[in-house]
This record gives C-alpha cells, sequence and structure tokens, in this order.
C-alpha cells in the first residue's frame, strides 16, 4: 500500500488534504528538502511539490529521477503555473532526442 | 579510425572477425530498440505536455476558488474544515514493461463511503466556493494521477533513450569501425608475411638449384676429364 504527499506552501496544498492526501505544508526550502527526503525513502509512491519549491530542491529531484518511485512531480502553486513543469517534459526530451523539438523550445 | 593494439596472428584474426559480427548484430538490434522507443516517447511525451497544460488550468480554477473560499472564512475555520478528510485514498502501485524498461502503473481506490458525500464539514459555516474547490479537486484527481504516472514514465524513457543512443553510437562511429580497421590491418599483415615467405622460398629454391647445376657440371668435368685420360 502507497501513499501520496504534497509538499508547498499552505494556501496551496491545503485544499488536498481534503481529497485525502497527505500534506506537508512548508515555505522552506530546508524544510521542505527534509520531508521530501523522509516521503522519499518512506512508503510514498507520488509526490506532488509546488513549482517554487521544486525549482529549489532541483538537485534533490533529480536524485529519484532515474529510480522507479518515488514519481515526485511539480504542480502549479495558488500564483498559476510558471513553466517549471512543462519544462521538465521540455528536459525529457531534450535528454532523450538531444534537441526540443516537441514544444518549439522558446530558448 | 585508430587500430587496436593487437598481434597480427590468424587466431586474433578469428576472434575479432566473431566479434565484429557480434557488433553489427548488436548495433541493428540497439538501433530497431531506439527507433521503436523513440516512437513511444514522442507520443507520450506529446500527451504529457498536453495533460499538464489541462491539469495546470484545471488547478488554477480550484486554487481561485480556494483563495474565493479563504478570504471569505477565517482561517481558523477554515483548517478546521478540512482537518479531518471523509476521503482516504489507497494507490496501488504496479509495473508496466514498455521495451524493457519498468514503468510504475498507479492504481488508485478512494475510502469514502458515499462518493458524493466528500465534504468533510457541515455546510452551515462554509462558504459555496470551498465545496466546488474541493469537488473539482477530487474530480481532477485521477487526472493528477495520471501525469504523474505519465511524467514518470517520460522520465524513465528518456533515461533508457539516452541510453541506448549512446551505445547505438558508439557501436556505428567507434566499435565497428576500429574492428574493421584491425582486421584489415591484421589480413594484410598476414598477406605481407606470405609473400614474404613466397619470395624467400623461391630464392632458397633459385640458390639451390644453382649449387645442384654447379655439382652436376663439376661431376662431369671431371668424367670428361677421366675419359679424355682413358683415351689418352
Amino acid at each position: 500500500m502507497y501513499k501520496i504527499g504534497v509538499i508547498g506552501d499552505r494556501d496551496s496544498v491545503l485544499g488536498f488534504k481534503a481529497v485525502g492526501l497527505d500534506v506537508f505544508p512548508t515555505e522552506k526550502a530546508e524544510e521542505a528538502k527534509a520531508a521530501l527526503r523522509k516521503w522519499a525513502e518512506g512508503e510514498y509512491a507520488i509526490i506532488y511539490i509546488t513549482e517554487g519549491l521544486a525549482v529549489q530542491l532541483e538537485k534533490e529531484i533529480d536524485k529519484y529521477k532515474d529510480s522507479r518511485l518515488p514519481a515526485i512531480i511539480p504542480i502549479p502553486n495558488k500564483d498559476g503555473p510558471s513553466g517549471t513543469g512543462l519544462n521538465n517534459v521540455r528536459k525529457s526530451v531534450e535528454r532523450a532526442v538531444g534537441a526540443d523539438i516537441l514544444f518549439g523550445g522558446d530558448r | 579510425m585508430e587500430r587496436m593494439n593487437v598481434n597480427p596472428t590468424r587466431m586474433m584474426l578469428t576472434s575479432l572477425k566473431k566479434r565484429l559480427k557480434t557488433a553489427v548484430r548488436g548495433h541493428k538490434l540497439l538501433k530497431d530498440k531506439r527507433d521503436e522507443l523513440m516512437k513511444e516517447f514522442l507520443d507520450l511525451a506529446r500527451e504529457n505536455g498536453r495533460l499538464r497544460e489541462d491539469v495546470e488550468k484545471r488547478l488554477g480554477n480550484v486554487y481561485k476558488n480556494f483563495t474565493v473560499a479563504s478570504s471569505i472564512m477565517s482561517q481558523e475555520v477554515m483548517e478546521e474544515s478540512l482537518m479531518f478528510p471523509k476521503q482516504g485514498v489507497e494507490l496501488q502501485v504496479s509495473s508496466r514493461n514498455i521495451m524493457s524498461v519498468d514503468v510504475p502503473v498507479f492504481d488508485f481506490r478512494t475510502t469514502a463511503e458515499d462518493p458524493a458525500d466528500i465534504f468533510p464539514y457541515g455546510f452551515a459555516r462554509t462558504s459555496g466556493e470551498l465545496d466546488n474547490a474541493i469537488s473539482e479537486l477530487s474530480d481532477i484527481f485521477p487526472m493528477l494521477l495520471d501525469l504523474a504516472a505519465k511524467e514518470k514514465e517520460t522520465a524513465l524513457l528518456a533515461a533508457e533513450l539516452e541510453k541506448t543512443r549512446r551505445r547505438v553510437n558508439a557501436l556505428e562511429y567507434v566499435m565497428i569501425p576500429r574492428l574493421q580497421v584491425t582486421i584489415k590491418y591484421i589480413q594484410m599483415k598476414l598477406d605481407e608475411n606470405e609473400r614474404g615467405n613466397q619470395t624467400r622460398l623461391m630464392k632458397v629454391k633459385d640458390m639451390m638449384l644453382e649449387e645442384a647445376i654447379a655439382e652436376k657440371k663439376a661431376k662431369d668435368e671431371a668424367a670428361i676429364e677421366r675419359m679424355v685420360e682413358s683415351c689418352q
């Protein structure tokens, strides 16, 4: 039996609690890092993390990139999407193909 | 392409030829794998991008409702209302194999007794926006899970694709040319040895012939001399 967790600022993640997910409200990168590590080693299969924090914890998240579990997925916070999530997909494409041929890279 | 540092012997030639054969076959197989992976991956990545945009848009809606709700209600009431969720989520993870890449498949089950009644609070003290936000969040939850699965799949496939691509290139541009060059080198060296041997043999044969002729001549001359002597 696996669990799903959400890490992010309080206002953004509160709602996820209502649908039955485990929530770790924080805005500090250090705290988020500790929680992420604990959850990733534990029984969490999916960890959603708000984009702002995801950028700060990129190194930590990259560690789990090639392992099967957990899936660490950036989601937008309440201020709307910053493009980090889509950037991740773009990066995957770049890694696989050598160049971004799908999303018309604006870089 | 630089050749390998090997002894130019017939045995080495045989083993190198075998290796070249294996390398060519491996290259072909890996190339097929790469092409198939690429096909899968591009479809998946395209879908992933679309799904992400969709989820982001709908999450934006949820957040909007939450913001409105939290501005109407006090923070305490809000937190109190959401403190004890009625709905739980049980997640099952199984595996799927795409071109020998193990990707997780998420299967979830909600544990609410009544799927229509997911609100963990009474309606008296909370605003309608909160209801909207939670019901929409509950609606897009399967999409969120789908996104998680797709995104992980994309990342894993990308890693595998990168590896395969590197292998194909290494075989195509390093291993195979190097083996070919080395095989050619050994073959030329062996041929050269062969020719050297041939000329040496011919030379020896010439020398032996000359010797034999000289011996014969000497014998003949001796015989003639003996004949002349006996006639006198």
